[in-house]
């Protein structure tokens, strides 16, 4: 979660465009952000990649500093890409390694796609403000 | 549009590799109609790249998808490639829209069928069908889910 005020859930997909673009726009809003994975494999191939690398960055507290990183320069998605960022981030490499091909970081992040398949998310990013 | 209970018109269509696909070909299997405006247009290619990442959850409840347009099985061809999809595609080419209309998914102002899902069951027999407002509206995954959920439990 990142920020304060009511929580808006956002469904978003690191291979995504759209998402790039509205990214920073979507985190100066006066609320609590609340990122769910949505890669949509198919579309952009390397999502799923990148959404693991987040997860695991997050293991090691740097989750939302990995998916700015990714949005902001997207050019960069290859494996040496994301080890510089963990190198960056002052992250354990070899845990960052083993947590973002772990089956837990995949779980997780099919278990974030999948209710958002219940819903209704057709497209990303897509905002659920619940109250 | 055609309701649940009717009996699912036949029809014979190519795919997106030029192979001549039937309706009777699914006789005992669920299909999943999934009628679409246009290839290329941003919001199919949402709606279908969205189902291919559910498939394996959509067929483990014993159902295929198929996606139907007006456009031409070399479009189709290129759609596919383009979106990294493997749902066959149907080109209700020619005569034109002729599938679109005997389901009732058939715009005749914009020349394309509605967004709309129907399901068949294994006998051919029209099982759920969900006809969007308006073709921007896309149908969510969900809603199939929760269709099949009630199909299921109405067995």
């Amino acid at each position: 979660m990142r920020g304060e005020g009511e929580a808006l859930i956002v469904y978003a997909d690191l291979g995504c465009p759209h998402c790039a673009a509205a990214w920073a726009e979507i985190c100066e809003r006066p609320a609590a952000v609340v990122f769910r994975h949505f890669p949509v494999a198919s579309k952009h191939p390397r999502a799923p990649a990148l959404h693991a690398a987040a997860e695991a960055a997050g293991k090691q507290g740097r989750f939302f500093g990995m998916v700015d990183s990714l949005y902001a320069e997207r050019g960069r998605a290859d494996d040496p890409h994301l080890w510089e960022r963990a190198e960056r981030f002052g992250l354990d490499l070899e845990r960052f390694e083993a947590d973002r091909r772990s089956d837990e970081v995949r779980a997780r992040v099919r278990r974030d796609f999948e209710s958002g398949i219940r819903a209704g998310v057709i497209g990303t990013p897509a905002l659920y403000s619940p109250s | 549009m055609i309701a649940a209970g009717q009996p699912a018109p036949e029809f014979t269509l190519r795919d997106q590799d030029g192979e001549q696909v039937s309706l009777s070909d699914y006789r005992g299997r669920k299909l999943l109609l999934i009628f679409y405006p246009l290839d290329f247009s941003p919001v199919c290619s949402d709606q279908l790249s969205i189902y291919q990442e559910v498939k394996p959850e959509i067929a483990a409840e014993g159902v295929e998808l198929v996606g139907i347009s007006v456009d031409h099985g070399f479009a189709h061809k290129a759609f596919q490639e383009k979106l990294g999809i493997d749902t066959r595609l149907l080109a209700d080419f020619e005569p034109k829209g002729e599938v679109a209309r005997a389901y009732g998914a058939y715009i005749e102002q914009t020349g394309h069928a509605n967004r709309s899902l129907v399901l068949v069951d294994e006998e051919g027999m029209v099982a759920w069908v969900h006809e969007s407002p308006t073709p921007l509206e896309i149908p969510g995954a969900n809603l199939i889910f929760d269709a099949l959920e009630a199909v299921g439990s109405d067995a």
